[in-house]
């Protein structure tokens, strides 16, 4: 049996499954408690656990990552919540040089299972500090997984997962996701943390995406279909590690590919994609591989100003073409 | 009374300190260390003769680093405990079978506090596989969780929520385990202190802020880097009782430490303590020094930690000098050992360099 909900139900049952099947598994994070979390993915949740396993915090992003990350260090399994991961960079030492790092540097001896869970992403008018996508900086690191599921069926697996997992995991969630629906079973499942997944088939183009990339993905692959063209599109699911195989075993069957992310271009994961696939595949390489990304601009409040620097079905599209 | 509130519930008390509590000033100026030590009859004999022997271990594995790094042998940065020895002993001394210790990066002393053994310590310091890290940690990341030693953490301020999440933990579990989270002078002037102590006080959290003040922050001295040189006063903020401490003093820290605790355990929250310390050596290996002058250096080795129990022991023990000289030579002899255990151990192979990135799932 299958339910269709959206993916912030998805996320939500997610974490109450959870906290129902251990108790060690606890959220914290800045109004997720009373106010039931700025984008309700916790709503209930207060009133549900009490005031131990549901903590509210101060506004105190440092302090959020660090003690998160100790008290996963002692044994507890602490999913804390930045608000936005705009407000994660205020806490990027603790996660980058504390909670990716401890396993590694103390030999194994230290396990951090913290889940960081961080709604991003532009199009949503609240201008240049509040709109990153950032993905591309946390997955540059050895030692944290990075997610970012595009589906309400991969966001209640990969969230299960990850508070699963004995190691530090940065979920990012796309907020304009949060509506999205889809299938979710009845019965309990897990989707990996470390696995792409074919989301069209497709024999033209090869297109390699993730999270919001994928519904503007799949809008450009309709407008493609009606002129014929077939384009086979692979969600990452997870940054890091990445798993390009089949993307690249994709790739070995159109020869040409595009890349679509929503966080900026330079340096961002397209190159990332574009090296490994031409170091992989080289010799089945019939175009330039095309990046589709957010243009090299802070996102700026004015609606068509920034929707302007945002990757759209219609810029899908017309790569698709170019690469042709 | 340094308090910075007076709290309605009294925590079980031991007996009372014989003299007055010390404002930090009198203990930087103080001419007799016997003061803030009033308490020194409660300590059996033999913990005081163990206590002694620690802090010679730590002052000679110290000094054995530095000449290990001076051959090479050592590398990176290495920041000597020299002249804070009574703080982790004596501290370490007071913890419960559940607590914790947590520390920054000058953390030899610790490990050794927690009674970690030297060799795979000293092998940590040279990279060895037989290191307390496997050789991937160096100087500023030993660790032991066994003896629940988190490790040293070499971004200053960075441990100090960890701190918190670790005494969290404890109290999530509702065992009686808090946290001793030590850290130098500077930082206390980092975000991290400020919202790691704000969110203990707010959540109650069973952790025990320990700020060794050697008086610099690297060369910079702590009345050019803090509103206020008194690091006690930092903690009325956040609303938490806070005691100067003669870090000197093994049986001072000692005492003040347990009182803290105790305070912990009876429910009243997270305590802050301010040890006045001195570091006689310089920040890391390689301090040129400029910052301060031989006086005031030579002033502060007149209060050798080590010279204070000393004197404690033959003056009010009746410990002979054979006695100490005995221990003297059993901690050459260790620190000896550790270094040919060190020296003896390999490298870790090149073919580890992935190991322990993710856990295997």
């Amino acid at each position: 049996m299958a339910k269709r909900i959206t993916m912030r139900q998805a996320l939500s049952d997610a974490l109450r499954e959870e906290m129902l099947r251990d108790e060690n598994v606890f959220i914290m994070g800045e109004e997720i408690g009373v106010w039931g979390g700025t984008y309700a993915v916790t709503r209930g949740f207060y009133d549900e656990f009490g005031e131990k396993r549901v903590r509210d915090t101060p506004i105190s992003e440092m302090a959020i990552g660090g003690a998160a990350t100790g008290a996963a260090m002692n044994g507890l399994r602490p999913v804390a919540e930045f608000m936005t991961i705009n407000f994660a960079f205020v806490a990027f030492d603790a996660i980058i040089n504390h909670a990716a790092k401890v396993h590694y540097m103390f030999n194994g001896n230290i396990k951090c299972p913290v889940v960081f869970r961080a709604p991003g992403g532009g199009g949503r008018q609240l201008g240049a500090t509040h709109s990153h996508t950032p993905d591309v900086i946390f997955a540059h690191f050895p030692g944290l997984r990075v997610v970012s599921p595009a589906t309400p069926y991969d966001a209640k697996g990969m969230l299960k997962s990850a508070i699963r997992s004995d190691d530090p995991v940065m979920f990012i969630e796309h907020a304009t996701l949060y509506q999205e629906r889809g299938e979710v079973p009845e019965e309990e499942y897990l989707v990996p943390l470390d696995k792409s997944d074919k989301k069209r088939d497709g024999s033209d183009v090869t297109i390699v995406t993730y999270a919001q990339g994928l519904p503007i993905s799949m809008e450009a692959a309709d407008k493609l279909s009606k002129e014929g063209i077939e384009v086979e599109i692979i969600d990452l699911r997870s940054l890091q590690p990445l798993d390009l195989t089949l993307a690249v075993e994709s790739f070995k069957k159109t020869n040409k590919a595009v890349v679509v992310e929503e966080g900026h271009g330079t340096y961002g994961i397209g190159a990332e994609i574009v090296a490994q696939i031409q170091e992989k595949a080289f010799d089945y390489l019939d175009a330039p591989i095309k990046r589709v990304a957010q243009k090299q601009a802070p996102l700026p409040y004015a609606r068509e100003l920034e929707q302007s620097a945002l990757i759209n079905a219609d810029r899908v599209v017309a790569a698709v073409k170019e690469v042709l | 009374m340094a308090t910075t509130k007076s709290k309605k519930k009294a925590a079980p008390k031991k007996k009372k300190a014989a003299s007055k509590e010390l404002t930090a000033e009198e203990i930087r100026h103080a001419d007799d260390r016997e003061v803030g030590v009033g308490r020194a009859g409660d300590i059996p004999r033999e913990k005081l003769m163990d206590w002694y022997r620690q802090m010679v271990l730590i002052r000679k594995f110290e000094q054995a680093c530095s000449e290990q790094y001076q051959l090479g042998k050592i590398g990176g940065f290495l920041h000597l405990y020299i002249g804070q020895e009574a703080i982790a002993v004596g501290s370490i001394a007071a913890r419960g079978d559940n607590d914790h210790v947590i520390t920054a990066y000058r953390d030899h002393g610790h490990a050794l506090a927690v009674g970690s053994e030297t060799g795979p310590v000293m092998a940590e310091l040279m990279g060895k596989v037989t290191g307390v890290s496997g050789g991937r940690g160096g100087s500023m990341h030993l660790c032991d969780v066994p003896r629940r030693f988190w490790g040293g953490y070499a971004v200053v301020g960075g441990h100090v929520p960890l701190g918190a999440g670790i005494a969290l933990a404890e109290q999530y579990k509702g065992t009686d385990g808090a946290v001793l989270c030590y850290m130098g002078d500077g930082s206390t002037n980092i975000g991290y202190f400020h919202e790691s102590l704000n969110l203990a006080k707010v959540w109650n959290l069973p952790v025990v802020w320990i700020v060794e003040n050697n008086q610099y922050g690297m060369g910079t001295a702590v009345d050019r880097a803090s509103a206020t040189p008194e690091m006690v006063t930092k903690a009325s903020g956040y609303d938490m009782e806070a005691h100067v401490v003669d870090g000197m003093s093994v049986c001072d820290v000692y005492w003040k430490t347990t009182d803290a605790l105790a305070r912990v355990r009876a429910g009243e929250g997270p305590q802050f303590l301010e040890m006045i310390t001195y570091r006689f050596e310089g920040h890391s290996m390689g301090d040129p020094l400029r910052y301060r002058s031989k006086e005031e250096v030579v002033k502060w080795r007149d209060d050798d930690p080590l010279g204070v129990i000393e004197k404690r022991l033959i003056e009010q023990e009746s410990c002979t000098q054979e006695e100490l000289d005995a221990i003297d030579d059993q901690v050459d002899a260790e620190v000896e050992a550790a270094v040919k255990f060190a020296d003896e151990s390999p490298e870790p192979g090149l073919d580890t360099l992935y190991d322990n990135i993710f856990v295997p799932q």
